[in-house]
């Protein structure tokens, strides 16, 4: 039975199963077309595709940051420099308990409060993926020890850093300013201008001063450098390299030395001074106290010292010579004799009789001399040494506050003087048209009148007033301060000079300005508001004092300096240049709450020229405060 | 001179030569791709070389057993390796969050490499043994025979050797004659019950294959081996980088390397024309193995033969297939190139039958 039906069904089951078998094979031929369809896909539908990601897989565009430019005073001592360090740094992103991490990093290596402060702040600022400094300046055996604990604290590495330095700091901040992180309106900024690419891999921008305003020829030009990489990301070999071009080195005109007098002949007390070569607009010094430690700001300044900084009531931050607004007082006075003389309003003979007040026709109310009882007669001459007020107000009505805004003007009052830092402010030189738009309302006489002797409206800078100094001095020639003298070439070492320039010249009578700048010669003489300053002087200098009020005194009331408040009282002006004859610094120096400008502005005008004309370094004190003796004017309510 | 041709009667008598010679050209092309894959690491292909020689040996030993004894093998090498898995779901030993291995003193074992032999085996020898009276019970007993160990092995988990397995022992069931009927009922049966299994399966299972749909969901984790996989094989284009060339091999984009994804490594330096070359390799090995399987003499050896053969082309076809990314992640080497002594030992073994099948005097029943 078993043997017949196997005899039968033998052939049948083969003949199946060979069908079953064939059936398979087609199978598999299928399923290798499938196969090979989808090879061909990859590997030449999408080729391209592929091996562009591939690529990218495989190189990286690793930025070379250029070095940033250094930047000197005019003889070559250093006001920014570059320092490499090893900096240990955190990429927040990458570690999960931050605050843990940070604490067990600092057990191995020293991280102070400050360093942890500063970097919450950073933090705070930055996004995530940063890579974010905690310390720098990493001596050899914090590196070592890292470097052995490394495995334990994924996301943080040391890094070889190329850091700024600001050796000079309160001395040249205001100048120099500071570069800091890069942060999101940079980015922006930088997107807008398309300099982006270039700035890959930079880590600061120059933020303030001649590291903002000199940033494109500060930074350099960053190359690249493709780079094999394997999946975990560490470089292979270098593919092609294209070198970072270095910024360009800035020679300033600043004298550092000069700046350095100037600081010290400041004391403590707050204030600003801007000195100007008359011949070519160069700045030889530029202060405004105090100044500040512009290192702090590199990498992020931790909160406490920025709450120090920012809410000091000596405000440290503010730029005084370049932003701070201050009615400029009696020396406003060598601007309107001018515009007297030029103008035809009076002659260099004619005098007045000053009763100590002056009073517009039909008008009771009396603005008052600062000299109690007047100075007598006074023609223009002793107007100037004497700063006489009640003279000034009988011109000024004469003038009419739009003739005094566009002579004035000229000499650069109330309007930006360009200088090659950014922020300047324009401060005011009032006009009735300037009342119309500002107050919708028409400009009195009564407003004249305390605009003459540089009240009222009237508010510019220290650098407005230098520039105006300058343009006295060397007979109306506008140049343009500038800060930057030189721009060296850091590779080649080639320096190029920045020609000075001149804004536009003032065509005014030599006679009216030899009057004037008689003047003022003797109002550092005997007799003079600044008499005491130049004493023993072995060179002649011309300048006029002035008191600038920071609040007014009512009618009737007189300024009493010792029952106010020290942050109210009136701050001490000096414009002055030297020397007279043919002035080689022209300058102009604000003390801000020390009164009158004879005895405390004067004497730091001296020192400075006696450094820059003599070489003589400043004495370590200046005149006693309380000298008495000059004009205090408050009577515009 | 008669010695020598001696020996060497004596060790090629069970020999098919056109397989061995389709064998061992694979497994030189799979040392040179595994030189290039480990970075030129002269100790892991000589440890491969090892276990190719171990396997050929072991393909050596199994050919010159004629096919009676290994039927009689059949039935104690499926209820041990039962047992066995029985005793991974017990006592196992748990290796990344699964239960595969057990620990049986000397060593460790991996039983469900022993049941990718051991059921085609059962199968076909259940098969032989109801010949003449195939019936549906038949089929349903054979199943439950199939279905026993897989279940163990999904269980581990391990789904990858779990569909292989249910794949050899599918092929036994239709090789044997199942119906068309059932087939499709079969296929209806499981695209049905997709859901349920979904509903079973293990998150890291159904990962991979959403990941599989959409690998740039999870670029970093689950789908970063089919991403860069695929940008290997792509990016290899017609001619390929060439040997040691390959930028996704050579700098680690590509994951396992010289194991599963190996394949990646070889497209990516040898391209298209490799791919071409290495694919009609592969399919002359199998068109042998079929000639083989269709000559067989017997119910049980035209079975195992049958599902020895389409298990190899599996593994091919989910390798190549999961490296290319149109199937997904599931651990299976490709045959004879991979580096790893199991499965090259696994393979050898089925080809060892296949030639005991060919070399060994042919029954017929008469």
């Amino acid at each position: 039975m078993k043997r017949h039906v196997e005899l039968r069904n033998h052939p049948v089951e083969l003949h199946k199963f060979r069908f079953r078998l064939a059936i398979s094979a087609c199978f598999v031929l299928v399923l290798f077309l499938i196969l090979y369809v989808r090879f061909y896909y990859l590997q030449v539908s999408q080729q391209e595709h592929y091996h562009t990601l591939a690529e990218a897989n495989r190189i990286s565009i690793s930025p070379l940051v250029p070095n940033r430019g250094l930047i000197y005073d005019r003889n070559g001592r250093a006001l920014a420099q570059n320092y490499s360090a090893y900096t240990l740094e955190v990429i927040p992103s990458k570690i999960r308990k931050l605050e843990s991490t940070l604490d067990e990093l600092a057990a191995i290596i020293e991280i102070t409060a400050t360093d942890r402060q500063r970097f919450k702040k950073l933090l705070k600022e930055s996004k995530r993926f940063n890579s974010l400094p905690i310390r720098s300046r990493l001596t050899d055996v914090e590196i070592a020890t890292f470097a052995a604990n490394r495995y334990r604290f994924p996301g943080i590495e040391i890094k070889a850093r190329v850091l700024r330095q600001y050796p000079e700091k309160e001395v040249v901040s205001h100048i120099i300013g500071y570069i800091s992180r890069i942060n999101d309106q940079d980015l922006e900024q930088l997107e807008r201008n398309e300099e982006l690419n270039n700035y890959r891999g930079s880590q600061h921008i120059g933020k303030i001063g001649i590291e903002q305003s000199y940033e494109k020829q500060l930074h350099g030009i960053t190359g690249f450098e493709e780079v094999e990489t394997d999946a975990a990301g560490r470089s292979i070999r270098v593919l092609s390299r294209t070198p970072s071009i270095p910024g360009n080195n800035l020679i300033l005109s600043i004298d550092l030395g000069l700046q350095e007098a100037a600081e010290n002949a400041f004391g403590d007390r707050r204030g600003a001074l801007v000195a100007l070569d008359p011949n070519n607009g160069e700045v030889l010094a530029f202060v405004s106290k105090p100044g500040y430690d512009n290192n702090l700001f590199i990498g992020g300044i931790d909160q406490e010292n920025w709450n120090l900084l920012n809410n000091s009531i000596d405000r440290p931050l503010n730029n005084r010579a370049l932003r701070g607004v201050y009615p400029p007082g009696s020396t406003f006075k060598p601007f309107m004799a001018l515009a007297a003389l030029e103008l035809g309003k009076r002659t260099p003979e004619y005098s007045m009789s000053d009763p100590g007040y002056f009073s517009l026709p039909g008008v009771e109310r009396r603005y008052r001399d600062w000299k109690p009882g007047g100075h007598g007669r006074v023609d223009l001459h002793k107007s100037l040494v004497v700063s006489c007020d009640t003279y000034y107000y009988s011109l000024a009505n004469d003038l009419g506050i739009d003739n005094i805004h566009n002579f004035i003007g000229q000499f650069g009052l109330g309007k930006k003087t360009g200088i090659d830092i950014e922020g300047e402010v324009s401060g005011l030189l009032p006009s009735s048209a300037w009342k119309m738009s500002q107050y919708k309302q028409k400009w009195y006489a009564g407003d004249t009148i305390s605009v003459a002797i540089g009240q009222g409206y009237n508010l510019t800078t220290p650098l407005q007033l230098a520039f105006a100094t300058m343009i006295i001095a060397n007979n109306g020639k506008a140049y343009l301060p500038r800060l930057v003298k030189q721009i060296q070439n850091s590779e080649t070492g080639d320096v190029k000079d920045i020609p000075e320039k001149l804004l536009y010249s003032l065509n005014l009578k030599p006679k009216n300005l030899e009057i004037v700048k008689n003047a003022l010669v003797d109002v550092t003489r005997p007799g003079g508001t600044a008499a005491k300053a130049a004493i023993n002087a072995s060179y002649t200098f011309a300048g006029k004092t002035g008191t600038s009020q920071v609040i007014g005194i009512k009618q009737g009331e007189r300024y009493n300096e010792k029952s106010i408040n020290e942050r109210h009282r009136d701050h001490a002006m000096f414009i002055a240049y030297a020397p007279a004859e043919n002035p080689k610094i022209a300058l102009a120096v604000l003390v801000e709450n020390t009164g009158t400008g004879g005895s405390t502005a004067a004497p730091i005008a001296r020192q400075v020229f006696d450094y820059y004309l003599l070489g003589k370094l400043p004495e370590a004190t200046v005149a006693k405060l309380d000298e008495p003796v000059e004009e205090h004017i408050h009577d515009h309510l | 001179m008669i010695e020598i041709k001696k020996i060497w009667h004596y060790l090629t008598r069970y020999m098919d030569s056109f397989l061995l010679i389709g064998i061992l050209i694979l497994m030189a092309v799979g040392l040179i791709v595994l030189y290039s894959a480990t970075g030129a690491n002269m100790s892991r292909v000589s440890n491969q070389i090892i276990n190719m020689l171990v396997a050929l040996v072991i393909m050596w030993l199994v050919a010159n057993i004629p096919l009676q004894q290994i039927m009689r093998l059949a039935l104690p090498m499926y209820i041990v390796g039962l047992s066995l898995l029985i005793g991974v779901a017990l006592f196992g030993e748990i290796n990344n969050g699964a239960r595969r291995w057990l620990n049986i003193g000397v060593t460790r074992i991996q039983p469900s490499e022993l049941m990718k032999i051991a059921i085609p085996l059962m199968m076909a020898w259940y098969f032989d043994k109801h010949e003449i009276t195939l019936r549906l019970k038949d089929y349903l007993g054979a199943t439950i025979l199939l279905m026993l160990p897989v279940l163990l092995i999904l269980r581990q988990p391990d789904l990858g050797t779990a569909l292989l397995i249910a794949a050899s022992g599918f092929y036994v069931l239709f090789l044997a004659g199942l119906s068309w009927r059932i087939i499709a009922g079969l296929v209806i049966t499981v695209a049905a019950s997709l859901p349920v299994f979904w509903s079973i399966m293990h998150d890291y299972q159904r990962r991979r294959i959403m990941t599989l749909l959409d690998p740039s969901q999870d670029p970093l984790g689950a789908g970063y081996h089919t991403i860069q996989s695929t940008i290997a094989i792509g990016s290899g284009g017609v001619v390929g980088k060439g040997w040691q060339n390959g930028t996704q091999a050579q700098l680690d984009f590509l994951p396992e390397q010289s194991t599963d994804f190996i394949f990646a490594v070889f497209s990516e330096e040898f391209g298209l024309i490799g791919n071409t070359i290495l694919l009609f390799l592969y399919l002359i090995v199998i068109a042998r193995c079929m000639v083989i399987t269709a000559n067989a003499s017997t119910q049980f050896t035209r079975l195992i033969a049958g599902s020895i053969t389409l298990t190899f082309f599996t593994y091919i076809f989910v390798n190549m297939g999961m490296v290319s990314g149109i199937l997904p992640i599931v651990g299976v080497p490709l045959p004879l190139i991979s580096y790893g002594g199991t499965s090259m030992v696994t393979m050898l073994l089925g080809f060892g039958i296949l030639m005991s099948i060919q070399t060994h005097p042919k029954l017929i029943k008469t």
